[in-house]
């Protein structure tokens, strides 16, 4: 049985929705200041456009100018969605419609102040943690909605680097509705942009956001996956899938395939790439084949120096990492979870596909594959 | 034409019997053991009203008011029945309950959800010539009298912060830590209020029909308006707790606001006689 005031403490997770707002002191209550007022009026504003991921809304590298309040606005969106291309369906619960929701791209000391927003046409409450906040368990505290409410939620982003986001409205709906899709990630960019271990500024010419999703679809008797009505209803069947810690699928961007193929990520010889990779529940190792991490911040925070050459690197449950790669020769690689039964069988793989010349010093087939005789390998070679 | 006429005529026979057959009541064939009730006089109480209250976007204790009861209410004396639940589930009616073991009959049931408890009472309404239901919050609050906690906050501060509100409404909770967990133990095991209701403010919570409502106050007090979550229902016990209409088991804490309970499970409010129309719809519905 389940530890009384370890569930407490899950519980009030929840307790604590009161909506982010500073007390407007009137006359006759002013009797001890609630909390001073921060006065954000001296600075700029700006409002960014959520761009659906692997894709990133368009942002400065280097900041311009004194640290701003950058609003962003988010829908819950609750639906079913296909997570592979066999029929197999998830009631997803998601961040403006996507699974992983948005990344969102601000500077060190700037205000983010997100307007969420739970339509009536949603069936649970939802709020956000974000890790990169101070406070209010994240945000989580102050921003429990309810369908057909809103809420506005501003932090100061203290600390630069890649951070996981999710939704986290109490007890076990906290797991839940994370492996129902709701998790993005938020970067934090330092002021004066990235640096390698010697602090020399490095730039990128694409960001690449990979949200990684472990997914939990409960069978029937005869093996096949099940399809519910509403989230509430697979609700019970999910809990035990997830309590075996086994899933079903691992999938980056919401689905099997959302990467490959078609939908393959594009990029040249001599483009920078930064990688973005994001797991808010459980650790995973991606592994770019064919390439590398040039500087690899594992734990995605900027103010610790960039690691070089590495070949995987680790994200641990619950946080984000960043991996800057410039593509030297041109071809398919495959981004992948280097577990590799959940890259391969599970799902979490991703293409990148790359143009250009092939450089032959870096790699040259001297003999293509030919059949062989005695005579070629001689006597020792073969029994 | 005479074969319509005469499916016609058998039609109305058929019909004639089983509105026969379905208006007596099905509940001498169950032998229900959770259907002792409780006669409740009424009379008038003082209530802190359900969901959270915010005044000027600040989270306050939500308003007691006196509520008052014209009628009698009556009410099942205990928790109703692992056993009179698994009819409900062998008749197709009830979703069957998870995680709860093999358990006597005469056990209260539990890993209920309100979804659950919902279904339970209309297989009974249908099975019988009265309504019956699950009980509001306030009728629930008033025939638990004395096992009726008011879970305000009531802090003697003034001008709370966030933070500080938070920290005391922690330290409140806390305290409810003595709600018995436990094993599911035997009807009449935490005894019987004034009224002689059983089992009251133990270890099983029970579902009411109230959804989660958050109602937003102007600085002076004026209700600017009001949020309902019906997808969260109050479940009454030694306080209150709000949970997610299809959660069975809360114990790692149910969605939304309040500590969690131990076990989830109900009592029903009998209601009036239904009346022939509703039977008849119940017919139809077959
Ligand atoms: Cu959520």
């Amino acid at each position: 049985m389940m530890n009384r005031r370890n569930a407490l403490k899950s519980a009030i997770f929840a307790t604590m929705a009161v909506p982010a707002l500073i007390q407007k002191a009137s006359a006759e209550e002013a009797f001890t200041p609630v909390a001073e007022k921060v006065d954000l009026s001296k600075f700029k504003r700006k409002k960014i456009e959520l761009v659906k991921p692997p894709f990133v809304h368009e942002h400065d590298q280097v900041a311009k100018g004194a640290p701003s309040v950058v609003e962003f606005e988010m829908t819950i969106v609750e639906k079913e969605m296909e997570i592979d291309d066999e029929g197999t369906m998830l009631q997803a619960m998601t961040f403006d419609g996507s699974v992983p929701g948005p990344l969102m791209v601000v500077h060190e000391c700037d205000y983010v102040e997100l307007t969420l927003i739970n339509p009536e046409s949603n069936s649970m409450p939802h709020n956000i943690d974000f890790h990169a906040a101070t406070g209010g368990l994240g945000g989580g505290a102050l921003t429990l909605v309810n369908p057909g409410e809103l809420t506005v939620l501003r932090f100061k982003a203290t600390r630069p680097g890649t951070f996981v986001y999710h939704c986290a409205p109490g007890g076990p709906m906290i797991p839940w509705h994370v492996v129902s899709g709701m998790s993005g990630a938020i970067m934090i960019l330092p002021r004066d942009g990235l640096k390698d271990p010697e602090g020399k500024s490095v730039k990128y010419d694409t960001v690449f956001y990979i949200g990684e999703n472990d997914l939990y679809i409960p069978k029937d008797e005869d093996g096949e996956y099940k399809r519910y009505e509403s989230p509430g209803d697979s609700y019970s069947d999910t809990v035990e899938v997830m309590n075996g810690l086994i899933p079903s699928h691992v999938v980056f961007n919401g689905k099997v395939g959302a990467l490959t193929g078609d939908n393959a990520l594009k990029s040249k010889v001599g483009e920078t790439v930064l990688f973005i990779h994001s797991q808010a529940n459980r650790d995973t190792r991606p592994h770019l084949i064919g390439g590398h991490g040039d500087l690899v911040w594992e734990t995605g925070k900027f103010n610790n120096p960039p690691e070089r050459d590495l070949e995987t690197w680790f994200i641990r449950g619950g946080s984000a990492g960043a991996a800057l790669y410039r593509f030297r020769q041109p071809g398919v690689y495959a981004y992948v979870n280097h577990n590799l039964i959940e890259a391969v069988n599970l799902g979490a793989t991703a293409h990148v596909v790359v143009e250009g010349e092939w450089n032959n010093d870096l790699m040259e087939q001297v003999k293509a594959p030919i059949a062989f005789g005695q005579s070629y390998l001689g006597k020792k070679a073969l029994p | 034409m005479k074969i319509s006429y005469l499916f016609f005529v058998i039609g109305i026979i058929f019909i004639g019997v089983t509105t026969k057959v379905a208006f007596e009541s099905n509940l001498d064939v169950l032998k229900l053991d959770s259907l002792e009730m409780v006669l409740v006089p009424g009379g008038s109480f003082m209530y802190r009203q359900s969901g959270e209250y915010l005044k000027d976007d600040f989270p306050i204790d939500a308003p007691l008011t006196k509520v008052k009861f014209e009628k009698f209410l009556e009410i099942m004396k205990y928790q109703v029945s692992v056993g009179d639940y698994e009819k409900c589930v062998s008749d197709g009616k009830c979703e069957p309950r998870k995680w709860q073991g093999k358990q006597d009959e005469k056990l209260p049931a539990t890993g209920i959800s309100f979804n659950n408890a919902l279904s339970y009472a209309q297989w009974l309404t249908k099975n019988s010539d009265y309504v019956w239901r699950l009980p509001t919050d306030q009728e629930w609050s008033y025939v638990a009298g004395s096992k009726y906690v008011d879970d305000a906050l009531k802090s003697d501060k003034v001008n709370l912060s966030i933070s500080d509100r938070w920290l005391e409404k922690y330290q409140k909770y806390a305290e409810f830590n003595f709600s018995p967990v436990g094993k599911v133990s035997i009807r009449g095991f935490f005894g019987a209020n004034e009224n002689g209701i059983y089992d009251l403010s133990g270890n099983i919570w029970e579902w009411t029909s109230d959804c989660y409502n958050r109602t937003r106050l102007n600085a002076s007090g004026i209700e600017l308006n009001t949020t309902n979550n019906c997808g969260v229902r109050i479940s009454a016990g030694s306080h209150r707790a709000y949970i997610s209409s299809f959660i069975q088991d809360a114990r790692g804490g149910g969605c939304s606001v309040g500590a969690p309970p131990s076990y989830l499970g109900f009592r029903l409010i009998k209601d009036g006689k239904r009346d022939v129309i509703s039977r008849f719809l119940d017919l139809t519905r077959l």
